[in-house]
């Protein structure tokens, strides 16, 4: 009796510890942090828009998605450096130039950063610009019509990370090598020659004004270090750019420990202006690369490839007055400026405060020759000379910062996962918020212009845990809404992300909303294989070719009857849309394709490239649900064997005798 | 249980066939004729009010009306009273007002919501005449293309 009831006490011990213990482990609650109207900040009823459009980066889905804050509901993801089966980007003949690159076809990237255009340092809602982290490139997605047209390689580049950030009026977006690498005709050579002959390199990307279309205009060899991220000066420091470098110690190999040796790694500041006069005045020199430029045309429904083979360079070590390092605390990452262009701050990773520079002391340094020596032939502007102020304490493993309309900086801390708000001339630590966890890059909508929209923050979390419901070992990325417009940020809103978002922007809905393209002119057209109208419908045979010029309306295909293929031909589907109205997609597959389906938009033509394999009947179908009828919309294309005399002929709607008389 | 399943199957159509004015027969030709003197309802509902008509035909109209008809129409209506998707459009001039035909294409959407005919149209065919982005102007040639169509000169 009594061993039982110390027995029952003990075991109500156990168990009571135990809940305790896991309580104690367990993070907040949401309820707990958020406060009583935060649904109603972040609700946006049926049938109600949202008020702002947020761009974001995929990350290892190499795509963009557009969500809609404050709802944080998801309305689309753009395919840009992946392929995408979804609708075909990537696996239609049309849109496999886009992804063409000195390397051949390249199926995959990494996308981190996005760059909305600006104009007088102002959103203008034309075009979104994203980078490729692994293939180093750059793409420029179209806002009317939410599609990637134009994707740039870039050369003597190892990896596109500190880019595609963007200048004042959107002149430039630039392209900073996260890896150095060798360059020139022989780039076999031992890894341990690192210092030798290893070198980084940073694009200056022209932007058209009128149609958006990239050049690179120039690149600056620089030494072989780390280009991390970077921001460009405005209003006063327009002009300038700020690129943040880690491993100047040069090490080659465990970086974790070997680029985190020396106490201070630099900001690189860049006169651009001064880059584009030494152009003009012909310092540069052309140099051989090899790299593709893919342009898509709207009017052809199809992307053209094109390997260019040279680049202008400019030497800042024998032009001196282009590039000056500012050394910066501990491997800088988020290196941003503020929206008056006069403060630019440094985040280092590993650093326990966040140094603010100033432009005016920037200049000045300059001016008296206030450095403390070269690093690779470039001056070292003193720390102390730059320096405006550093905030003090501010938490662990500062990453990233943007900025609202009241003179107030956001600064992402990764290892203690919050957001630390502080004002950027006092320095003065205002508020501070947990996010859940770790926190990546932030977002204000307007953040990095000189006029940000403020109200909100988002956060892009990197860790998940126990936030969601589990989904095996892998687990959802997410993203955290925190409004920011009274004193202190209230978490309003947490939603899961689809890949694994870096940086994102927000614009104003009614900056994109109206331009939205509802359907591709039909008349406008001017694919080769475009049938305006099934009278235009035809099956081709061109040697071993078949091209099938199709047309896709509600609820039919034509042709939808096929045959003469034989095996070892190659069928071309070039699907043309006949609606003109909003939101009446087709899509196509056929049976067996080593390939995806395609979607095509009202007006547009769209090809799928088909290797039958065997003999016999193959269905094809549509895959968008159009109308009471889409079930119906399919047909039959028949493969014959290589040397049979079946001849070529299509159909819809034509009803033969049967030759064979069954079913008679 | 069989004529629970009938009821509540019953119920279901009801709700999803479009809504019909209510009301006795009288009150309703009471006011048909009263909103007549405003509108007139074989027009259809939209912009096109008032259609002039001429004879002889606008051979240039019906040119332009034949590629637009190519392009647009004639995946889902034949020339003859044939029905594939849509109505085959013979007659077609003679069973409907050119103001109405018209208001049909260029405001289809409107249409299949409010104007009877019309939905009696999409009851038979089931599919939504689609919105395929015409002006004014190609509606026009697209009628002129109709009553040549229909045996005018």
């Amino acid at each position: 009796m009594k061993t039982h009831t110390i027995h029952r006490v003990l075991s109500v011990l156990v168990v009571l510890t135990t809940v305790v213990l896991w309580q104690g482990c367990k993070p907040k609650a949401p309820g707990s942090v958020t406060t009583g109207d935060a649904a109603s900040l972040a609700y946006v009823p049926p049938g109600k828009y949202d008020e702002f459009y947020n761009v974001v980066s995929g990350g290892f889905n190499g795509q963009m998605s557009i969500y809609g804050l404050p709802s944080g509901r998801l309305f689309r993801i753009i395919p840009v450096f992946s392929q995408f089966p979804e609708n075909g980007w990537g696996y239609s003949e049309e849109t496999k130039p886009m992804l063409n690159t000195s390397h051949g076809f390249v199926p995959w990237d990494d996308l981190h950063h996005i760059s909305l255009s600006v104009t007088k340092g102002e959103h203008d809602g034309r075009w979104a610009f994203g980078n490729a982290n692994n293939t180093p490139r750059v793409a420029r997605i179209d806002m009317k019509t939410f599609k990637t047209v134009e994707i740039l390689e870039l050369p003597n580049s190892g990896g596109n990370h500190s880019s595609p950030f963007i200048t004042e009026n959107s002149e430039y977006i630039v392209a900073g090598t996260r890896f150095s690498v060798p360059v020139g005709e022989n780039t076999d050579v031992p890894i341990s020659t690192f210092k030798e002959n290893f070198k980084g390199y940073i694009s200056f990307i022209s932007i058209d004004p009128s149609h958006g279309e990239m050049k690179i205009a120039f690149q600056l060899k620089t030494p072989g270090i780390s280009f991390d991220l970077a921001r460009a000066g405005k209003g006063p420091s327009h002009g300038w750019f700020f690129f943040s470098t880690y491993n100047t110690e040069q090490a080659y190999t465990l970086l974790e420990v070997n680029a985190s040796q020396k106490d201070k790694d630099f900001i690189m500041a860049v006169n651009w202006k001064k880059a584009e006069e030494y152009i003009k005045a012909g310092k540069g020199t052309k140099s051989k690369a090899k790299y593709a430029h893919n342009v898509w045309d709207e009017s052809t429904h199809t992307g053209v490839s094109t390997i260019m083979d040279e680049v202008l360079q400019l030497d800042p070590a024998e032009l001196k007055d282009i590039i000056y390092f500012i050394p910066c605390p501990k491997s800088p990452h988020g290196c941003d400026t503020d929206p008056t262009g006069e403060y630019i701050v440094g985040s280092g990773k590993l650093a326990a405060l966040i140094p603010v520079f100033s432009f005016t002391k920037i200049q000045a340094a300059i001016a008296n020759k206030d450095f403390e020596g070269e690093f690779a032939g470039i001056p070292v502007i003193k720390y102390e000379a730059a320096l405006h102020g550093e905030v003090k304490k501010p938490g662990l493993g500062p990453l990233h910062t943007e900025f609202d309309n009241k003179g107030n900086a956001y600064t992402s801390f990764f290892v203690s996962s919050e957001i630390v708000k502080w004002n950027v001339k006092t320095l003065e630590i205002l508020d501070r918020v947990p996010t859940y966890y770790s926190i990546g890059h932030l977002s204000v909508p307007g953040g990095p212009t000189t006029k940000p929209h403020g109200k909100y923050v988002v956060a892009y979390n990197k860790i998940t845990k126990d936030r969601y419901l589990p989904t095996g070992p892998e687990l959802t990325q997410s993203a955290q809404l925190y409004d920011i417009s009274g004193d202190k940020m209230k978490l309003i809103l947490d939603f899961p992300t689809t890949g694994e978002p870096h940086y994102a922007e927000s614009i104003p809905a009614e900056m994109i909303m109206p331009n939205s393209v509802k359907i591709y002119k039909i008349e406008d057209n001017n694919h080769p294989y475009v049938s305006k109208g099934e009278g235009m419908t035809k099956v081709e045979r061109k040697g071993k070719e078949v091209h099938v010029s199709m047309t896709a309306i509600r609820s039919h295909l034509t042709p939808d009857n096929i045959e003469g293929v034989k095996l070892g031909d190659e069928v071309f589907f070039h699907v043309t849309n006949l609606e003109q109205d909003w939101d009446v997609p087709h899509g196509f597959a056929v049976k067996g394709a080593n390939n995806a389906e395609i979607l095509v938009m009202p007006g547009e033509t769209s090809t799928l490239r088909w290797k039958p394999l065997s003999t016999g009947i193959f269905p094809f179908y549509c895959t968008d649900f159009c109308s009471a009828l889409h079930q119906e919309m399919q047909g039959y294309i028949r493969v014959s064997p290589a040397g049979s005399n079946v001849p070529l002929k299509f159909s819809t709607g034509k009803i033969e005798d049967q030759a064979s008389g069954a079913g008679q | 249980m069989k004529y629970l399943i009938g009821i509540i199957l019953s119920c279901v159509i009801f709700s999803c066939a479009p809504d019909k004015p209510v009301g006795d027969t009288k009150e309703s030709e009471a006011n048909k004729s009263a909103v007549e003197a405003i509108t007139d309802p074989t027009k259809g509902i939209g912009a096109i009010k008032n259609v002039t008509m001429n004879t002889p035909l606008d051979q240039d109209r019906i040119k332009r009306g034949v590629d637009v008809y190519n392009m647009k129409c004639q995946a889902c209506h034949t020339l003859d009273e044939k029905r594939v998707v849509g109505p085959g459009w013979k007659d077609i001039t003679k069973r409907r007002k050119p103001e109405w035909i018209m208001n049909m294409i260029l405001n289809v959407d409107v249409m299949l919501e409010q104007d009877e005919e019309a939905q009696k149209l999409l009851e038979l065919c089931l599919m939504r005449m689609p919105n395929q982005n015409l002006s004014i102007g190609d509606a026009r040639d697209i009628l002129e293309y109709m009553r040549q169509n229909d045996g005018e000169k």
